[in-house]
């Protein structure tokens, strides 16, 4: 049965990761793609999520895809994690680490912010249950509200917090992709022998870019360049 | 030079150790790290003390017997030198020196510096061999062998399992030895017979023995005295999750386990 023995190796659970993670890798760049049409206006941007809306049984198909890719990406990372801790139970008095990124180091713990901040914001702009309002509301679009996703940009964004709590967490999203866009391809094997195999061109355009363009929304409209 | 050595210290494999702190006085910037060690047990005897237990054999960087974990780096500050090949010329005159033995689960501590490094050979008895023919010996050029593949296959065969790549590692993975190991073999004509199944044996073995995962950090290849590319790994990867899919299908052919 090679695939359960793959499953069970170190190799498929990282395997399983990369997948998993291109994944949401390609969902991310998307969804990027789909908030800047805010820059075009409300009517573009409402009927850009009346249209994802009008999908219906696709649209829901898509969730689940990654919902299970969500998931598993998690659950893997943590059984790897165990995995890991149980590899060296007595650690060094001393060690310096000398070639693995910031990007790499944080991938676990970063990984888990990460977590927090896709709940946090599928209550905040999905389903409105969490959406704090602002000191000084905006006088058209004060509070959530359903199917006017271009007000609830506004409204969400013009608290200070939220905004900053939004720029942090699309920091942490840098370094994710950063590490895990370059090392979920070559987890997979598809990679030529390279000179200077901890070289990353695609990966670095692919979170600078995907950094870029999540974080200037926010800040466009905390500082009113969008309202 | 003179230098303050902090020096892990563990009389054998269950007992409780701790960093001692020594003092290495007259020490030449010529001498080998292994060479000061010599001294400083030296030493140590006089005083009738017990010398610190150390790997070592060919000292020049060929055998993978001896390393340590110096300053937190694997075989030291030197890039691409096993320990025996760093000379007390990467360190001035008053210098604090941390050494401590490799760390991992598969690497039990045995005294001191020294390590049980068997898992490793365990790895290549799953699987690190080929198939050859019995009868008159070949002409050594009698399989052609394209100049890419032989010298790729040569930069892992340099691999020479101190244990560098595991003791640097942050998660204790022996992927790069494990690839290192697969993929002379497997990128040679001769290896072919074996390739999928050999992947398969020596992932699995080095999963047995409790091993880390490779998350790609790159400090095994930094760390080393080889400098053998984790381009390795991935090509490991590859083998492996092929030879899964074909052991899947075969399986699936043949009806079950059978």
């Amino acid at each position: 049965m090679g695939l359960l023995n793959a499953y069970r190796s170190t190799i498929g659970k990282k395997a399983i990761m990369a997948v998993t993670g291109l994944i949401l890798v390609a969902f991310v760049i998307g969804h990027m793609a789909g908030n800047l049409q805010v820059f075009i206006g409300p009517a573009r941007m409402n009927a850009y999520a009346a249209f994802l809306q009008g999908l219906g049984e696709l649209l829901w198909l898509v969730r689940l895809v990654l919902f299970v890719a969500l998931v598993l990406h998690v659950l893997m990372a943590w059984q790897l994690t165990q995995i890991k801790r149980q590899a060296r139970p007595i650690g060094y008095e001393q060690r310096s680490p000398q070639v693995s990124t910031l990007a790499s180091r944080s991938m676990r713990w970063g990984g888990v912010l990460l977590l927090v901040f896709i709940v946090f914001h599928i209550l905040h702009f999905t389903t409105g249950t969490v959406f704090p309002a602002a000191s000084t509301p905006d006088a058209m679009y004060p509070a959530f509200s359903h199917g006017d996703v271009y007000g609830n940009v506004i409204a969400a964004f013009r608290t200070p917090w939220v905004t900053a709590f939004y720029v942090v967490a699309m920091l942490f999203l840098l370094l994710h992709l950063f590490h895990g866009a370059w090392s979920s391809v070559r987890t997979l094997g598809f990679v030529k022998p390279s000179p200077e195999p901890l070289q990353r061109r695609v990966a670095t355009v692919i979170a600078v870019v995907v950094w870029l363009g999540f974080s200037v929304i926010p800040v466009a409209v905390l500082l009113g360049v969008i309202r | 030079m003179q230098l303050t050595l902090k020096v892990w210290r563990q009389p054998g494999p269950n007992a409780e150790g701790g960093l001692q702190e020594y003092q290495a006085t007259d020490i030449s910037p010529d001498m080998s790290f292994l060479e000061m060690l010599d001294v400083v047990n030296e030493k140590l005897i006089e005083r009738g003390e017990v010398p610190i237990a150390f790997d070592h054999d060919c000292r020049e960087g060929i055998c993978g017997s001896c390393g340590m974990m110096i300053n937190g780096v694997a075989h030291g500050p030197m890039k691409g030198t096993a320990t025996c090949q760093l000379h007390m010329r990467s360190f001035k005159d008053g210098d604090t020196v941390v050494i401590e033995p490799w760390r991992a689960r598969a690497f039990p501590v045995i005294k001191d510096l020294v390590v049980n490094r068997g898992a490793l050979d365990r790895i290549v008895a799953a699987g690190g061999y080929i198939s050859v023919s019995t009868g008159g010996a070949k002409d050594a050029n009698s399989i052609p062998v394209p100049k890419v593949d032989a010298d790729r296959s040569m930069d892992a065969a340099a691999c020479i399992g101190c244990g560098a790549c595991v003791a640097a590692c942050p998660n204790g993975s022996a992927s790069l030895f494990t690839s290192a190991k697969l993929s002379h073999l497997g990128l040679l004509p001769q290896g072919q017979p074996e390739r999928y199944r050999r992947a398969l044996k020596m992932v699995a073995q080095m999963d047995i023995e409790s091993f880390g995962g490779c998350t790609l950090f790159g400090e095994c290849q930094e760390a080393c005295p080889k400098e053998i590319s984790i381009d390795f790994i991935s090509r490991m990867n590859r083998d492996f999750l092929v030879a899964s899919v074909r052991a899947q299908a075969d399986s699936a052919r043949s009806g079950g386990d059978g």
